[in-house]
């Protein structure tokens, strides 16, 4: 077997064990993107001299001591990485290179992981295929005619063509989940405040968590082991210990109460999407999972509240790029010209969209009418959750209504926004969420399933994907 | 009768060690873009994380303004583009803020001013926020050639402090502003110079014949409590004959022309700004437990108008001395000090010799009183040879002086320079008969009736006595002699 098709898990076993070395697999996994990714683009930059760099330090240390030592991780180009370009793909930040890490990719360096490049994604991270990227398409390794999803297609399509071990993407509605759902790989999204965003470029800061891809919930697991936690430098991490994720793998899932959402039967669902759920419920039943149905009345709410909270955080997120400091600088006579000169340039059409939304959301005379009302409405939502946790432990839905679409197949803006649907509602009420493959479509296009958990109990969705994995081996 | 209406906009720099949102120093630093890091530059990806001394330093001016307390509070965003702003918002309390309500009560000093007498002036608000940084241009705004940007000052913690339009004339303003900076300076949370931009005020005025409010007009540009002052006495004297005149007033924002001690209307049009705040999702609600509270009310001193009107009530000491002693908090640390180690029977004569002598020791030397070596020993030593009638009070001042700049006690340089009082009475007699026969006419006035020219006939003497005799027995001995005249 190749080193590139190996786990996070069995690569670091194998380095411990000095059966192959750290050098050896960084430069597999170059080979790889050599070969690879002139078809796929899933990278933006690759970072393969301080890569290769590390490796030989790794190399050389007899403590072999780092649950991801010697692992090449790509990293969203969304999240600061010292030294290296960072551009949310995009345009506006073309060229600029970041002075700092943020505080997932410190963790990833504390824990002797290599950044080897930065990923491909929709500007910033504002997308459902990573088309909206200023920079060009990523294709999906699956079939390369279709997308990879978004906005972290490049990181989703760089494990599942094996050009990175795993990589780091972000979820504000969907973007992490939706792409791993259609490049047939795991992918998390953890609770709100489990994982710094300190470094994350702010897209809806109230929605925004960082979170693992890869190829199996183990990996996921040792991932969000690295990267979870309390930091001081974001005050909406929770002070709250992080358990070892891992030891949830193995414990079975007798006796767990599982809930089916009512309420997505409201949707349209690709049929082979609702078999591939039935059948996975029934995996479940028979390792003495109890199933449930639930219901969340407000899930229908979820997209307009969405697409009022995250374009309004956003408009103001967004409003650092002035070009006064750094990235593009437009120009004009006075002020006003010269910012709109700057961002006309340097934001892509649906950025500028999500900017006008938001702008005026926050109006005044609308703020009520609009941003408020999403806020009350999203606190309903939250609280449907909580209440169907009352009554199960984890529930069970498609990460997405369909497998993945071609390029340029989408193009009125709320047929894309659909596309998240069943992942919106788990970022505004903040609760974790994980894709798992799970079953092709019949033209071999994966399809991804969701466990959702409750609001910090990442273990518990680890524990009852880990069993459905397996069960797809039986 | 046209009445103002004024209210003030009060921006405080605390002086937090480090900025509100970051690790950065607030220490002046003299090359620009020194003290910034990703999170005071707005690079993409940073966050904020709240400075607690600066909530302390809220609370703590919130206390002293006798403000209730606000257990919850929230950050918003206030969003607009400007350079200086790096993030495009100012992260700012909006809805909720740290404090509100309180009130400031000015007076009762300056007797000589009409209407001075104790008044409150209430607060509405006092709330967080960051500074921005600085725009730097080539001369005027409108000719550079360029911007610069120095984010030093991005990021330095504000709390800003809004009042009810109480106050109803320039100088209530004045007195309003220089006890709020004598306040902070107390507490120890502010420098307070608004000539350093550690305080900035704005104003907004209006004026009105009848019980109807006139329109209000905004200024800006204030950068010293005279400049307000100025500006408010010129604004409402423009305003006044505006009104006589039947003219309209505009409702604007002007510009205070510190050359020419007049406002203008702003020349850059200022646009209806719509500020978008929303609150601001980084930062979770500042949540103040009643404990946190009452820590640090044990901490606030006694405040300067408190100290002002004791200082008039128990030491009778003059409005003027009073105000100046307890407004400045290292006078009055020193003033209190030396009252305590001399008695307070001495309390007025301490007063005199610190606001004359000393303090004309330290406008020269430009030292700060802390920093001189004029101890309470020596003061009483200084004190007992006046009383002991050793020295007189002309030879005290020279005394001080030595003895500031040699550091030499009082006795050991009145006993070198023989500067002793001449106390023997025949010694003095013969001074004030040569006196006397020197300015006959005065003598003629005296006796005449015009009794007063007796103060002259005393300077003289002294004079001649090279500021030696003491004055207590010039003063009889002359007397003496002239009623002998008259016989
Ligand atoms: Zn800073």
């Amino acid at each position: 077997m190749e080193i590139t098709e190996l786990t996070v898990k069995e690569i670091v076993e194998k380095i411990k064990k000095k059966e192959i070395g750290v050098k050896e697999t960084v430069l597999a996994y170059l080979k790889n993107i050599e070969d690879k990714d002139n078809n796929i683009k899933a990278f933006l930059s690759i970072n393969n001299e301080e890569a290769l760099i590390k490796a030989e330090e790794l190399d050389k240390e007899n403590e072999k001591n780092g649950q991801i030592f010697g692992i090449p991780v790509a990293i969203k180009d969304n999240i600061n990485v010292y030294g290296t370009e960072t551009t949310a793909g995009s345009k506006i930040l073309k060229g600029y290179i970041s002075p700092y890490d943020a505080t997932v990719v410190k963790k990833i360096k504390e824990q002797n992981g290599i950044t080897i490049g930065k990923t491909n994604c929709d500007e910033f991270a504002m997308g459902s295929s990573t088309e909206n990227s200023a920079f060009f398409n990523t294709k999906n390794p699956v079939n390369t005619d279709y997308v990879p999803g978004g906005s972290s297609g490049g990181s989703a399509a760089s494990v599942a063509a094996n050009e990175a071990a795993a990589a780091f993407g972000s979820d504000t509605g969907g973007s992490i989940r939706e792409p791993a759902g259609f490049c047939g790989i795991v992918g998390l999204k953890p609770t709100y405040g489990r994982v710094s965003r300190y470094g994350l470029i702010a897209f809806g800061s109230s929605l925004d968590v960082i979170g693992p891809l890869a190829k199996n919930v183990e990996d996921a697991a040792i991932l969000t082991n690295v990267i979870a936690g309390f930091d001081h430098k974001d005050e909406t991490t929770a002070n709250l210990p992080v358990e070892n994720y891992t030891d949830f793998l193995k414990r079975g899932i007798k006796g767990k109460k599982l809930g089916v959402i009512k309420e997505i039967n409201d949707f349209k669902i690709q049929d082979e999407v609702s078999i591939t759920l039935k059948e996975a419920i029934n995996k479940l039943e028979i390792q003495g999972c109890e199933i449930e149905e639930v219901s969340i009345p407000h899930l229908k709410y979820a997209l307009p509240t969405y697409y009022l909270v995250a374009p309004s955080e956003a408009s103001s997120n967004l409003s650092r790029f002035d070009g006064v400091r750094y990235g593009l600088q437009g120009c004009g006579d006075n002020l006003r010209d010269f910012y709109e000169d700057t961002r006309t340039k340097g934001f892509g059409r649906e950025v500028k969209r999500r900017i006008l939304i938001g702008t005026f959301a926050l109006s005044e005379g609308y703020f009520d009418e609009y941003y408020l009302k999403a806020s009350k409405v999203r606190r309903l939502i939250a609280m449907d959750f909580e209440k169907a946790f009352e009554k199960v432990d984890a529930l069970i839905l498609p990460t997405t209504a369909t497998t993945a679409f071609k390029f340029n197949e989408k193009k009125n803006p709320l047929e894309m926004y659909m596309s998240d649907i069943f992942t919106i509602p788990m970022n505004l009420a903040g609760i974790p969420a994980i894709s798992i493959p799970f079953g092709k479509d019949n033209k071999g296009l994966p399809i991804g399933i969701q466990i959702v958990g409750k609001w910090f109990e990442e273990g518990e969705i680890f524990q009852i994907s880990y069993a459905l994995e397996q069960s797809k081996e039986s | 009768m046209y009445k103002p209406t004024i209210g003030l906009e009060i921006h405080i720099q605390l002086m937090t060690e480090t900025k509100i949102f970051c690790g950065c120093s607030t220490e002046f630093a003299r090359v620009p873009n020194t003290n910034i890091c990703p999170v005071c530059i707005g690079l993409p990806g940073a966050l904020p994380v709240l400075n607690e001394k600066v909530v302390e330093y809220g609370v703590k001016l919130g206390i002293a303004l006798k403000a209730s307390i606000n257990r919850f509070s929230s950050f918003y965003r206030k969003n607009y583009f400007y350079p200086d702003l790096p993030k495009g918002y100012q992260i700012t309390q909006y809805a909720i803020p740290i404090a509100k309500g309180g009130y400031l009560e000015i007076g009762p000093a300056h007797q000589n001013r009409a209407g001075s007498q104790k008044k409150k002036i209430r607060i509405e608000k006092a709330h967080i926020e960051e500074d921005s940084g600085k725009s730097i241009h080539m001369g005027d705004i409108t000719e550079s050639e360029f911007s610069l940007i120095d984010f030093n000052r991005s990021g330095i913690p504000l709390l800003e402090i809004v009042t009810l339009p109480d106050i109803e004339t320039p100088d209530e303003a004045y007195d309003f502003l220089i006890l709020l900076r004598s306040i902070v300076r107390y507490i120890g949370v502010s420098m307070g110079d608004m000539e350093k931009g550690a305080m900035r005020c704005d104003v907004n005025i209006s004026v009105s014949k009848d019980e109807t409010m006139g329109t209000k007009v905004e200024i800006k540009n204030l950068n010293s409590f005279r400049s307000v002052k100025r500006a408010l006495e010129y604004e409402i004297e423009r305003q006044i004959g505006a009104l006589k005149k039947g003219e309209r007033i505009v409702q604007e924002t002007r510009h205070f022309d510190e050359k020419e001690d007049t406002t203008k209307p702003m020349r850059t049009k200022e646009e209806l700004n719509d500020y978008r705040y929303f609150p601001e999702p980084d930062l979770p609600p500042l949540v103040i437990s009643d404990e946190f509270i009452e820590n640090i009310k044990n901490t606030i001193p006694e405040l300067p108008n408190t100290k002002e009107e004791r200082y008039i009530k128990e030491f009778e000491i003059s409005s003027d001395y009073a105000r100046t002693i307890a407004y400045h908090p290292k006078l009055a640390e020193y003033f209190e000090n030396i009252v305590k180690y001399v008695g307070i029977k001495m309390a007025k004569d301490v007063a005199n010799f610190i606001m004359v002598d000393l303090s004309a020791y330290l406008n020269e030397t430009k030292k700060e009183i802390d920093k001189i070596d004029f101890t309470k020993e020596k003061f009483k030593e200084l004190l007992d040879l006046i009383d002991n009638k050793t020295i007189s009070r002309n030879i005290a001042k020279e005394v001080i002086n030595e003895s500031l700049r040699t550091g030499k006690t009082p006795s050991e340089i009145v006993s070198k320079k023989g500067c002793t009082q001449i106390t023997d009475e025949d010694g003095i007699k013969k001074l004030v008969i040569e006196v006397l026969n020197e300015n006959e006419t005065q003598v003629k006035q005296y006796l005449s009736g015009e009794t007063k020219v007796i103060g002259f006939l005393v300077g003289q003497t002294m004079k001649k006595s090279k500021g030696k005799a003491n004055p207590e027995l010039v003063n009889r001995i002359l007397y003496n002699e002239l009623e002998n005249l008259r016989k």
